[in-house]
């Protein structure tokens, strides 16, 4: 989402973008001219007249589970972002029974909160686990 | 999911949706500017609706219509830059 048209970004997308992804862009690429939903979500630039680089993880329940807000000039980690959402997935799959501590990813060691773990993360998890 | 929009020579545009956000009224707009708190994790993500384009066709979207499934919402400066 940006504030561009939509007929902008049918051009990107025709004219740049299928360049670089097979058949174009898969996903709606959204128009928010005038930034009324970025003022909502905290990411519109009124003296710019531009939205920031904000990215939320919104669950099949419609809440947000995480948002990272980058000013323009920095792009984002995609691999970070899909690693936070598998992270949620498998939480909310668990019904939070397992929990994804630092640097984890699919197959990594998940905790079980509850009080056999006060004081024991030590023996479950080890710091190297938070690299990559 | 989303519908098909009509392509004419307005710029049509989207918002949120609900509560008084939905008129586009100057006044309610700096109502709801000065009202606005930060989105925070755990709570609702704001509904709205937004034309959009998606695979040759041109589309009105509502994030609301995408329960049930997990969502990524990306803001960026400007179509022709990188993500």
């Amino acid at each position: 989402m940006s504030i561009d048209s939509m007929f902008t970004h049918k051009m990107w997308d025709d004219d740049e973008l299928s360049k670089m992804v097979g058949g174009g862009v898969p996903f709606p690429m959204l128009s928010d001219a005038g930034g009324k939903v970025g003022t909502v979500y905290g990411v519109y630039d009124e003296d710019n007249g531009v939205e920031a680089r904000g990215r939320f993880i919104i669950d099949p329940d419609g809440i947000v589970q995480g948002y990272e807000v980058l000013t323009p000039p920095v792009g984002r980690n995609v691999n970070e972002t899909f690693r936070q959402l598998q992270a949620f997935q498998l939480v909310r799959e668990t019904k939070g029974a397992e929990a994804t501590p630092s640097g984890w990813r699919p197959g990594k060691t998940t905790l079980k909160p509850g009080i056999d773990l006060v004081g024991n993360v030590w023996k479950k998890w080890k710091v190297e686990e938070a690299f990559d | 999911m989303p519908e098909e929009a009509a392509a004419g020579c307005a710029r049509p545009t989207g918002g949120p949706v609900g509560e008084e956000s939905d008129k586009t009224s100057t006044s309610k707009q700096t109502t709801q500017k000065e009202e606005q708190s930060m989105i925070k994790v755990g709570k609702k993500a704001p509904d709205f609706t937004a034309p959009g384009y998606q695979k040759g066709e041109f589309i009105n979207t509502k994030l609301s219509d995408y329960l049930g499934k997990w969502v990524l919402l990306c803001f960026y400066p400007g179509d022709f830059t990188f993500v």
